[in-house]
Order: C-alpha cells, then sequence, then structure tokens
C-alpha cells in the first residue's frame, strides 16, 4: 500500500465510524498541561439510553489506555464487542433505561477524537509527534468542554477502570461540584515506578521499529506494526495474572504433539500473545501510544496538592465507592487503599471493595458478578439519595 | 444468575425489624446525625439509622463479604480494621462513633477507645460482660474457661481476645478520661435491664452497653 492509500485509506474510514463528533474549544483553546493551547478540536464519542428532563441521569464511562468511546454494541472496528458491553443496556448494572451512559475517545487517542494521527490544520498533514503531548488533567478539561456542550451541569456519576478511574479521580478532585458520585476502579492516585517502567519498554518497542520513522510514519505510508504488536504484548501480560495464565494455557503446546527446538510459538501463550499483538495493530495508532501511555505516567494527583492526596479531596462533596481486584498486581488494592485512606483523612462519604478475582487487572472488563452487584447497589444508593427517579 | 435488584431491599427495609439491643443503640442517636459504625457487619445496624433515623451512615468492617453485602446494599463501607484504620480520620468527624459487640476482638482496646471519642463527638459501646454470674460461676465450678449461650466458643477459637467485664470498662474509661454520659446492661435477649448498682449490673447483665464522651 503506498503511503497515499494508508492516509486516504485511514480518513475514510474515521469519516465512516459511527457516533457523535463534536467541535470544542472553538470560543476557548483549552490550555494544556505543557502549555500548549489546542483548539478548536474534535471530540468523538458515544452516548446510550436517554438524559432525562432534569438532566441528573448522566454518567460518563472512561476508558482505559487502549479502550474506546464504543463501550457497547459491536465495535465498528473489530467487530467484537464494546468494552463493557456486558456493563451497559437495559437492565445491566449501568442501565441505560435508567441512566444516560457517555462515553467520549479522549484526546490523544486514534477513535476519532483529537491524536497524532488527526491532520493538523495548521499544516494540513497529521500531527505525528508535534501533537502536544497531553495529561490525566487534559483529557478531564477536554470532558468538561462535552458536558458543557451537552448543557450537562452535574454529572450522576464518573466511572472507569485503570487510566478512566485515573480521569475519574482527576475530575472528582478538580471539578467537585460537576459530579454527585465518583467510582474509580482498579487505579491509583498516582502511576507507579514499576508501571512507569512497563510504558518505557512498550514506548521504547515502538521507537526501535524502523517503520516508525521518528514518528512520521503516516507520510512515509508506513505502519510500526511490529514495535505496536510487541508492545501490546508485553502490556498484555501485565493485564493477567500468574493464575489466570496457567489456567488459560499452562504449559500446552500449540497445534502439535512436541517442541520443535526452534523459536515459532511453540506454547499457546505464545500464540496467544502473537495474536493479541497483531490484532491490535489493526485498531491502535502507535503514535497514540506513546502519548497515553505518557499521559499515565505522568498522573499523580497528589503532587498538584502539596504532595498530601487528602487535600486533593478536602470537603469533597462528592460519594466515592472505590473497587480494586485481589489478583490485580499491575494497580494493586495496596493503591486502593491508600486511596480511600486520603478520603478518609477528609471524613469523605467513601466505600471500598476488593473482590476475589483472579483474573488480574483485566478483571474490571470481565464478568464479575460480584463487581456488578456492588457497582448496581451503589449507583442505587445513590440515585436514592439524590431522588433519581426509578424508570 | 438472577442479577439482584436492590429496589428489593427497601421493602425489607421498611419491613424488618432489628435486634433489640442494635435498638437500644438506635435510641441513642440523634435523628440527621454523622455516624461511623465500626464492625458494620451485614450492615443491619446501619442500614437502619440511615434509612429509619436518616443518619449519614458510613460503615467499617473487616469482612470483606460483610462489606461486599453493605455496599451492593447502596451502604457507604470500606474494608478496614479497629486497631489501625481509626487514626485515619479527623478529630470530631462524626456525631458517633459506634462498637457494637466489637470491642474485645481488638488487638488494643484502650487505643481504639481513645480513638472512637476522638473521631465522634460521642461514642457507643457494646461488649459481652464476662463478668455475668454465668461466667463466675463456669470458672469457679469448672475451672476451665466459659462457654455459655452468650460465649459459644472455646478459648482457643475465639476471636474476643480481650474480654472484660462492665467493672473493667467502667474502670479503663476512668483511667483514660472518657466520661459516661449512660450505661445499661442488657439481658440474654439484648433488652436493657432496670436501672441497678453497678455490682448488680457487672453479676446480672449479659452485656453493656454505654454512650460516651471525651472529658
Amino acid at each position: 500500500m503506498n503511503k497515499q492509500d494508508i492516509a486516504e485509506s485511514w480518513a475514510a474510514k474515521v469519516q465512516t465510524l459511527p457516533g457523535e463528533r463534536v467541535e470544542l474549544g472553538r470560543a476557548e483553546p483549552l490550555r494544556l498541561d505543557c502549555g500548549v493551547e489546542l483548539g478548536p478540536f474534535t471530540m468523538a464519542y458515544q452516548t446510550y439510553g436517554t438524559l432525562n428532563s432534569e438532566r441528573s441521569n448522566a454518567i460518563l464511562a472512561c476508558h482505559a489506555l487502549t479502550g474506546d468511546q464504543y463501550l457497547a454494541g459491536a465495535h465498528p472496528i473489530t467487530g467484537k464487542p464494546g468494552w463493557w458491553d456486558m456493563m451497559v443496556g437495559p437492565g445491566k448494572p449501568l442501565d441505560t433505561e435508567r441512566y444516560f451512559v457517555i462515553c467520549a475517545n479522549v484526546p490523544g487517542g486514534c477513535m476519532g477524537s483529537v491524536g497524532p494521527r488527526e491532520i493538523n490544520p495548521a499544516t494540513g498533514e497529521p500531527w505525528g509527534l508535534g501533537f502536544p503531548v497531553i495529561t490525566v488533567a487534559d483529557m478531564v478539561r477536554a470532558q468538561i468542554l462535552l458536558l458543557d456542550h451537552l448543557g450537562i451541569e452535574r454529572l450522576f456519576c464518573s466511572l472507569g477502570g485503570s487510566m478512566g478511574g485515573m480521569q475519574v479521580l482527576q475530575l472528582a478532585a478538580s471539578y467537585p461540584e460537576r459530579i454527585f458520585a465518583a467510582v474509580p476502579i482498579a487505579t491509583s492516585a498516582r502511576h507507579t515506578a514499576q508501571n512507569i517502567a512497563f510504558h518505557e519498554v512498550g514506548r521504547q518497542a515502538i521507537v526501535a521499529d524502523p517503520n516508525w520513522c521518528d514518528g512520521d510514519y503516516y507520510r512515509h505510508g508506513k505502519v510500526p506494526s511490529r514495535g505496536l504488536a510487541v508492545a501490546r504484548m508485553a502490556a498484555h501480560i501485565t493485564y493477567l495474572s500468574e493464575a489466570a495464565l496457567s489456567r488459560k494455557f499452562g504449559r500446552r503446546l500449540q497445534d502439535r504433539s512436541g517442541v520443535t527446538y526452534g523459536f515459532e510459538a511453540d506454547f499457546q501463550v505464545e500464540s496467544y500473545l502473537r495474536y493479541q499483538g497483531s490484532s491490535f495493530v489493526d485498531r491502535f495508532d502507535a503514535n497514540s501510544y506513546l502519548y497515553i501511555t505518557r499521559a499515565m505516567d505522568y498522573f499523580d494527583l497528589a503532587a498538584d496538592y502539596g504532595g498530601i492526596l487528602a487535600n486533593a479531596f478536602q470537603d469533597t462533596p462528592v460519594r466515592y465507592c472505590v473497587i480494586s481486584f485481589t489478583d490485580d498486581w499491575l494497580f494493586p488494592t495496596s493503591e486502593s487503599r491508600d486511596l480511600v485512606r486520603a478520603l478518609n483523612a477528609t471524613a469523605a462519604d467513601v466505600s471500598f471493595v476488593e473482590i476475589e478475582s483472579d483474573k488480574g487487572h483485566d478483571a474490571f472488563l470481565l464478568e464479575e458478578p460480584e463487581f456488578w452487584d456492588t457497582l448496581r447497589g451503589f449507583l442505587f444508593g445513590c440515585g436514592e439519595q439524590l431522588g433519581l427517579a426509578a424508570p | 444468575m438472577k442479577p439482584r435488584d436492590p429496589r428489593d431491599l427497601r421493602v425489607r427495609r421498611q419491613a424488618s425489624k432489628i435486634r433489640a439491643d442494635l435498638q437500644l443503640i438506635a435510641d441513642m442517636i440523634e435523628p440527621g446525625a454523622r455516624v461511623l459504625d465500626i464492625g458494620c457487619g451485614d450492615g443491619a445496624l446501619l442500614e437502619h439509622l440511615v434509612y429509619v433515623k436518616q443518619v449519614t451512615g458510613r460503615g467499617i468492617e473487616l469482612s470483606q463479604n460483610g462489606v461486599n453485602a453493605c455496599v451492593s446494599q447502596g451502604l457507604s463501607v470500606i474494608q478496614g480494621d479497629a486497631d489501625t484504620d481509626l487514626t485515619d480520620y479527623p478529630a470530631g468527624a462524626f456525631d458517633y462513633a459506634i462498637l457494637s459487640q466489637t470491642l474485645q476482638a481488638t488487638h488494643d482496646p484502650r487505643h481504639v477507645l481513645e480513638q472512637l471519642v476522638r473521631i465522634g463527638r460521642r461514642a457507643v459501646v457494646s461488649f459481652p460482660n464476662f463478668g455475668h454470674w454465668r461466667s463466675r460461676l463456669y470458672l469457679l465450678c469448672r475451672g476451665r474457661m466459659p462457654v455459655t449461650d452468650a460465649l459459644p466458643v472455646s478459648w482457643y477459637e475465639t476471636p474476643n481476645i480481650h474480654f472484660c467485664t462492665i467493672r473493667d470498662f467502667s474502670a479503663l474509661c476512668a483511667e483514660v478520661g472518657v466520661t459516661v454520659e449512660r450505661s445499661l446492661s442488657l439481658d440474654a435477649g439484648g433488652r436493657a435491664a432496670p436501672q441497678q448498682s453497678l455490682r448488680l449490673a457487672n453479676l446480672l447483665g449479659q452485656s453493656g452497653l454505654f454512650l460516651l464522651r471525651k472529658a
């Protein structure tokens, strides 16, 4: 495929992506943490359910590193169910007969919101590495602009796992008046050294791919797919657990009766990781991966509040429900516990549940009935407190 | 699995009655107060306080099953330990800090008591009374640690590691400078015994219930 074809095929693909798209930051640009002013810029988002006449039933679901706005239903590129398809819909924990669920692609992403793959209006070329470095706080500033656009003064709830949980915490800390309840799931108030280290491995895999072309691969008609696939493979291991890998694969061999004394994918786990890597390349942009991992690395909520996390939540009116999973070693329960301790120091209204699961960090995306019951009950209790009418 | 509908709970809440001893605690709480229930179990008392007395209620519970049950009923509860986690809260954060039938299971009851009156303007504490005549008689006659209807678990299995009598607890309150506003001794059914001397209360009460504040 020549470079013209790649650029055009992507532009055509974006145009056909279903869902809403809005131009924000026209009246006033978005002031990013890095000092750059971004605007006007595009945000792509999806909504599920109906906004009630009081505009009081809106839930903002925040996606994780490699997620996007397609929560429920078939994903337009992969054809597979959306990342929270089991969670969102009539009668499900995020009941679309009761709540109006919004999910937006983060700035820096690659599913229609502004990001390195999109065209920089100043140059007429893809942004590439010219795209400004964004932070979790910048993502949240963009969310606020989106809420203004939708005419939603106060969210009923913001929730999300992993990087989504970071956005929830940032929103609750920076804009407590815009949110009634917050559910940070499998997340942390700061990215740990170990997590930064894993991200750096992924980024180095991408930049070491000769097709990366110093981030300018769009114009060269290339895709650093090997680097991105390796980044995904390494990251994917951190989303699982030893128990989950053993249960799923053990030492079983892939379509063969014995080892081949070579370097093919002898083991099922190798074959699985290779598949995860190669299928990821079809739906994700390598530069977006650099930008979004960086945003997570920079996240340290306490740093903006004199190094004391509790100060981020001083006199907070927000109701919190912190959720972690026992076998998550990427965002372990201890991180959630630190968060709860900080919230207790301000006597905030907080619930904290650790869900028994051996599925690792990915548990928040999987079928975990106890997790769903917790979420359903918490949202119901909040709805009662707020006088949210039952459907 | 059929999803649980929290709406069913509201019906149950309005229909159900709570245990007699929990009702006595609830009677001590002013409507609309800020309440922390430490060792809230499955949330029976907390639920009653939130939905009948309209308190702003929080709970701490050691067992994860208890916490999950509470939160999925819409209560604000965290997994935590009375021995270690009370220090996280600021002074005067609550109008009432409740510790129901839990003091005897803590590692450092004196520290817990001090924390209760620090974070709550008032504290409500109930505990089994080891000075009850049955316990005394059991120990006197058999020479072994009492196993009674009220305390059915043998010494090597019980989570209750710091037993005390009503007189012991009164003495501890005096020692750490805690004022006893009210004290009740409860019978086996958790009902309040008529007013009596400390000596009789300590002999006849199955458990003690105290309303406290910092002196």
